[in-house]
């Protein structure tokens, strides 16, 4: 362990550390998911937090929020002084702390004003709330923001990225006003993977927002699976191992095998992606869409070939998003036909059942709304679209439900494997990979997917990869939507770059690098009208 | 974190009491059986301040025999509350189907077996509606079932013209309560085969799945092909058929057919099914629980009514019952809440 004599880039000499642990653990139900960790948080630095998935980092976090009760012997020092553990739920505010959680903790069913106001709500005195002065604060505050976001929106009709910033700015706001109070100290701002639903200009914006809140001399605690993002912003970082706290370094003094070494405790294996610069033709593609629009989406027409892997990109509000689900059927195309090898389908009529019968996959990035229920167990979430097969004469057969069920959590290295606990008890990346694990049980023939990584750590991501290139070779088409740019470089065929709701440029072969794409993308949106407000829904109709 | 294949599973239980200090075996284990617990503490004290009347064989028999109706009516609703529907016309229903059976049976000589296909093709027509309503319409289903329940016990009023029949075929009544087998009425039996039989359903059948994915999760079901709106349909289908089929061992169990009494049954049957969600498998509508919940609230009643309380006290003890169990159930949920960083 290297935990340096001095703090990093702009923290204050002499000054207490906002938050110290000291031998902070944490078990559920027997099991120690965080194991003595001492960790130091100083004023002014932008302190990383790494580890895989399911090391810690958000059950350390919940317990800074005080909602998990930590285990006997855990100690913890704010500002230089005791406090009792548990924290009370909401004592945060009162050590100027505010946070933005791995699942953004906003009540979809409420509106975008509500979810802002919750906090202060939670403590308010006055009696009656004067909604008109409040919506009014609301528009001014994302403006400061350059956020565009309808404070009587319901978060339910966000996107990721929409309720991402609802969170952010909530969080960063609740922090400017906790510091007026006396005797909060200089407070810290905590946050749990929030940049993985923000576009390239988010995440530019978020990183100068921490800069502003760190040079004010508060904290800031930020964790990412993202090596370049902590990197860029991060003056020391404390990895987290299987629930120890591995090392804390100064950012600027260790190299990315380093930190890669100390994150997995080996070397990463390099990815070989050899590609094949073959795009299928019209005629022995797999899957050939034509002429798909929606309300965002114009006329776009594509081939999607066997064993291909196509990726969509684009800016914020470009569409690419959107395809994927108007393909599955999850909300209406305007026109369009999906021509598969039995048969054409008319994209308008389209739904997930009919998706299904032609066997194709969706999945989503939104696995908390979208992807799997939470309160239901990992077994019957990941075996749901195979369920049939384990109907005997004498109902389900569960001990081999369970059997095969095991298997494909070992499989997928879903950790901890057991079967029977909540969805919802895994950590982040571990449900996105029992997310895919669900779909890739169907054996599906065309595989949707958008963001498939999404808080996926550096080795995990590497193993989804590999199970996508899988899918691939056996012959599966693979359509991928998604902004991270590194991440279509290692898994594409062709990439396709979309511009205002069309296909602007078809990238191919060597073309295919993280900088190009990048290149390409931000080309196109400069040499655009100013983009005009991102549309305000995507329409999540259910039922 | 290491493979901890070996280690006490986290059961859903263990989640739901969110703010952990390590569920352990031992509570976890209470929480299932806390409704068989509670159930053995209220005869004990029972039986003990009363063990003349209340442990006597007749009373037990009765107990089981007449409080059946009550554990059909709460299978009824279990259904579409695992859907994520509520069904407030279950009570309306079975004093329908009940009401049928006097006008058709006792009033007009049908031949009973006739009478009850055509109940339950009453429950089949009134589910569907309700069904209809529901999701043609898009309404709410609390509102729609509170309408129709509403509905059908004016109607029954109406039908009954507002006076007791009895004359019930003898057919009907001794299949039901006459009849015994081991010393206790039939009804009680057919209570005990449809909770099995549910509970099969629930755990052991992939449309059992089905229907609690769609009650947990709208979205994530119809993006993984679930056939939402048809599953919604069938619970409100099947729950109303139940419900008649309560109704007729109602009318079985008491011989006559009164327009009013049934309405006293909707709140028992709630009651009965939240505080059955607490315990066995707690955490999810399921019908062992409420069978066991049903035998509970109808102990502490005739216990207390044993006791020379006045008979409101089923009231107090019902309406009791069903606040603490939907507290208990939300209690957990409510923490959930509380960890989104801003409450
Ligand atoms: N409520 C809970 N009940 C039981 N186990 C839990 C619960 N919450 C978390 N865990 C377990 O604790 C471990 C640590 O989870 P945590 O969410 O802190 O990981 P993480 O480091 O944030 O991972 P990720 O990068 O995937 O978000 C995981 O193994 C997880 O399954
Ligand atoms: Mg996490």
């Amino acid at each position: 362990m290297s935990v340096p004599a001095h703090a990093g880039g702009a923290s204050r000499v002499g000054a207490p550390p906002v938050v110290e642990a000291r031998g902070v653990s944490k078990s559920f139900a027997g099991v120690r998911v965080l194991d003595s960790v001492d960790l130091d948080v100083l004023p002014g630095e932008i302190h990383g937090l790494l580890g895989e998935n399911g090391s810690g980092k958000s059950t350390f976090i919940k317990v800074l929020a005080g909602f998990h009760e930590p285990d006997p012997g855990s100690g913890l020092r704010i500002n230089g002084e005791d406090v009792p553990l548990p924290l009370a739920p909401g004592a945060f505010r009162d050590y100027g702390m505010s946070f933005v959680h791995q699942d953004l903790g906003l009540i979809t069913s409420l509106s975008v004003l509500e979810n802002l106001r919750l906090g202060t709500f939670s403590r308010a005195r006055d009696w009656a709330i004067g909604w008109r002065r409040q919506r009014a604060d609301a528009r001014t505050l994302f403006e400061e923001f350059s956020v565009d976001l309808d404070p009587t929106a319901r978060v339910a009709d966000l996107d990721g990225t929409q309720r991402a910033l609802l969170a952010i700015v909530r969080a960063v706001h609740e922090m400017r006003t906790l510091r007026g109070g006396a005797r909060t100290g200089p407070g810290m701002l905590i946050l749990d993977e929030p940049t993985v639903f923000l576009p390239e200009t988010g995440r530019r914006q978020l990183f100068s927002l921490m800069r502003e809140i760190a040079g004010g001399g508060s904290a800031v605690l930020f964790v990412s699976h993202d090596l370049d993002e902590v990197r860029e912003i991060t003056d020391r970082a404390t990895i987290f191992r299987d629930g120890r706290l591995r090392a804390t370094v100064q950012t600027s003094s260790v190299t990315d095998t380093e930190l890669v070494e100390l994150i997995i405790g080996r070397e990463l294996p390099e990815h070989g992606g050899e590609r094949e610069d073959v795009a299928p033709t019209a005629a022995d593609a797999t899957v050939v869409v034509d002429d798909l629009s929606d309300e965002r989406v114009e006329s776009v027409s594509f081939a999607l070939g066997d064993g291909e892997v196509l990726g969509m990109t684009g800016l914020l509000g470009s569409g690419f998003e959107r395809i994927p689900y108007l393909l599955f059927g999850a909300f209406p195309a305007a026109t369009g036909t999906l021509r598969t090898g039995d048969g054409t389908l008319s994209l308008p009529a389209m739904d997930p059942v009919k998706a299904i019968a032609h066997r194709m996959a969706l999945i989503p990035a939104d696995r908390q709304s979208n992807g799997s229920v939470g309160s239901i167990s990992v077994r019957d979430n990941a075996m749901l679209q195979v369920i049939d097969r384990y109907t005997t004469w004498r109902g389900l057969s569960r001990p081999q439900l369970a059997r095969d069920c095991q298997e494909t959590l070992d499989r997928f290295d879903v950790r901890p494997p057991i079967p029977g606990i909540a969805y919802q008890s895994l950590s982040g990346g571990n449900q996105q990979k029992v997310l895919l694990a669900k779909w890739l049980a169907a054996d599906p023939r065309v595989l949707l997917l958008h963001e498939p990584t999404q808080g996926v750590d550096i080795g995990a991501r590497a193993q989804i990869y590999e199970v996508v290139h899988d899918a691939a070779r056996s012959g599966c088409a693979v359509l991928c939507a998604s902004s991270d740019y590194e991440q279509l470089a290692a898994i594409c065929d062709r990439v396709l770059i979309f511009d205002r709701g069309r296909v602007a440029r078809e990238l191919r072969g060597a073309d295919i690098t993280k900088d190009r794409i990048a290149h390409e993308c931000y080309t196109l949106a400069d040499r655009a009208v100013p983009a005009g407000p991102v549309g305000p829904t995507e329409g999540e109709g259910d039922g | 974190m290491t493979r901890t294949k070996n280690s006490e599973p986290v059961t859903d239980v263990d989640v739901a009491s969110g703010r952990s200090g390590g569920g352990t075996v031992a509570r976890s284990l209470a929480q299932r059986f806390s409704i068989v617990i509670a159930l053995v503490v209220v005869v004990a004290v029972f039986g003990s301040l009363r063990p003349d009347t209340f442990l006597t064989t007749s009373t037990l028999q009765g107990i089981l025999g007449s409080q059946a109706v009550l554990v059909v009516l709460t299978c009824a609703l279990l259904i579409p509350l695992t859907a994520g529907d509520y069904d407030l016309s279950v009570a309306g229903v079975l004093m329908t189907s009940q009401m049928l059976v006097g006008v058709l049976n006792a009033q007009h000589g049908m031949n009973i077996w006739l009478v009850i296909v055509l109940c339950l093709l009453a429950g089949v027509v009134i589910g569907l509606l309700n069904g209809g309503f529901v999701l043609l319409f898009g309404v709410d289903p609390f509102i729609v079932t509170l309408g129709t329940g509403t509905i059908l016990s004016g109607a029954v009023l109406w039908l009954g013209d507002s006076t007791t029949i009895s004359g019930i075929s003898t057919g009907l009544t001794d299949w039901v309560i006459v009849n015994r087998f081991l010393g206790v009425p039939l009804a009680f039996w057919y209570g005990l085969l449809i909770t099995a039989g549910l509970w099969y359903f629930l755990e052991y059948t992939a449309a059992g799945r089905r229907l609690l994915f769609v009650g947990r999760g709208r979205a994530v079901s119809r993006l993984s092909g679930l056939r939402v709106t048809r599953i919604r349909w069938a619970a409100l289908v099947a729950s109303a058929t139940l419900a008649s089929l309560a109704g007729i061992l109602y009318a079985g169990t008491t011989g006559a057919a009164d327009p009013v009494s049934g309405e006293a049954f909707l709140l028992p049957t709630f009651a009965a099914a939240f505080l059955g969600s607490t315990a066995i498998l707690p955490g999810k509508f399921n019908s062992w629980g409420s069978f066991i919940a049903v035998y509970f609230l109808v102990a502490g009643t005739t216990g207390l009514t044993m006791l020379g309380a006045q008979s409101y006290v089923s009231d107090l003890f019902y309406g009791g019952a069903l606040v603490v169990a939907v507290c208990a159930s939300r209690y957990s949920r409510r923490k959930e809440v509380r960890e989104s960083g801003s409450l």
